[in-house]
């Protein structure tokens, strides 16, 4: 038991970040049981030896997937995207009225429903946004929540925790028994498959970005690694805003907290590239 | 602590609803239709209502108009709790002064979110 769990949590930090602990054996039954069931596997353990054996990349897909937290729902927390209305975008305006053109990044998106809620607040801004062009570009290492992200399309559960009602009936139409996210709102999210270890290169810059409940699943070291390179992903003047319970986890020297909201944070203006270096390499 | 009366015929709703709002440090009051409703409104205007449409006696769209004629009957938070859920129904009930809606089945997050979205929480 203790073997196979040992080299699995080796397994899962290696390849989505997620650190699980010594005594999760617990998590890693209940998160595997329906894979478990989908294949006929006898116990957790013959999946996982199965899984280590790395011969089976779709197996390997869906028990990453399924031991990734992504719990997610429309407007979670409210108030960064009350912050993102009233701080992160009048900020922008003001400091890029020249470019007229604002790139979000929603980092580990999982089934959508933060990207979305972001385009829905820039529906509602959209007179003071008229004639800026606004990107919104949604990953997650999930194939699977990235495929519900597209089509947008929730249950009944998933469309009441956190959605006032007006925001439904303005922004979504039923879909059989499924509410689907109106085209107009989902076409402002590009939806692509990243895992947050590896480079961001092939994402270009941008000027927001939200990564919330994410790092504080990552090791120290990694979530250093993830802030350092967000951090050059930044445009200078960009912000990042982190999870309620996430306060700088390892970036302070690349980012300053806002004093009365300690988990939105600005890209120091000196943007240090030795130390983004050091803390690259490191 | 603020109250909220749950009306619904459904005796299981009211309990499980009555269990959530609790859990939320809400006091509760209930009824089983609209009529009874409108009488616990006349005695004590709650802080907020969970509002079933279809009930025998008087339904929850008949009470909201009531309701909202009535003297002091502005004030309350209404939120439906109900299975219609067409987009005209929910339409409807929003034009009629209700403040949310909620679509059963509920769950104690659902019932949070609702009453966080109305101040309450």
């Amino acid at each position: 038991m203790i073997d196979w769990f040992t080299q699995f949590r080796t397994f899962v930090q290696k390849t989505t970040g997620v650190v699980v602990h010594e005594g999760q054996e617990y998590l890693v039954e209940s998160r595997l049981a329906p894979i478990l069931r989908t294949f006929g596997f006898a116990s957790t353990a013959d999946l996982i030896k199965q899984v280590l054996r790395r011969q089976d990349p779709q197996l390997i897909a869906l028990v990453a997937d399924a031991m990734m937290t992504s719990e997610t729902f429309f407007f979670r927390d409210r108030q960064p995207f009350e912050l993102f209305r009233t701080v992160m975008l009048p900020r922008l305006v003001e400091a890029k009225r020249d470019k007229r053109r604002i790139r979000i990044w929603s980092a580990a998106c999982a089934t959508g429903q933060e990207p979305y809620s972001l385009a829905m607040v820039l529906d509602e801004e959209a007179r003071r946004l008229a004639g800026w062009q606004i990107e919104i570009v949604a990953t997650d290492l999930s194939g699977s929540a990235l495929e519900t992200a597209r089509a947008g399309l929730y249950n009944q559960f998933e469309v009441q925790r956190g959605l006032p009602i007006s925001l439904l009936l303005r922004y979504f139409h039923r879909d059989n028994e499924k509410w689907r996210v109106v085209e107009h709102i989902r076409s402002r999210v590009r939806f692509q498959q990243l895992n947050l270890l590896h480079s961001f290169n092939q994402l270009d810059t941008f000027d927001i970005i939200f990564c919330r409940n994410v790092l504080m699943y990552f090791s120290p070291e990694t979530r250093r690694s993830v802030m350092a390179r967000m951090a050059q992903t930044l445009e200078p003047g960009g912000m990042l805003m982190l999870g309620a319970t996430e306060f700088l986890p390892g970036g302070e020297h690349l980012f300053q907290p806002l004093p009365e909201h300690p988990s939105l944070l600005l890209k120091r203006p000196v943007a240090l590239d030795a130390d983004l270096k050091r803390t690259v390499l490191a | 602590m603020k109250q909220v009366l749950i009306v619904d015929d459904s005796n299981v709703i009211r309990k499980v609803a009555k269990r959530i709002l609790e859990t939320l440090e809400f006091k509760t009051v209930e009824a089983d239709d609209g009529q009874k409703a409108l009488a616990i409104c006349t005695a004590q205007m709650p802080d907020a209502i969970l509002l079933d449409w279809n009930m025998p006696v008087m339904d929850g769209m008949t009470f909201l108009k009531a309701l909202r004629n009535m003297p002091g009957g502005a004030a309350p938070k209404v939120i439906f709790c109900t299975a219609e859920n067409d987009i005209s129904n929910i339409a409807r009930a929003m034009h009629a002064g209700a403040d949310e809606y909620i679509m059963k089945p509920f769950d104690r997050r659902i019932i949070r979110s609702k009453f966080e979205e109305i101040g309450l929480v």
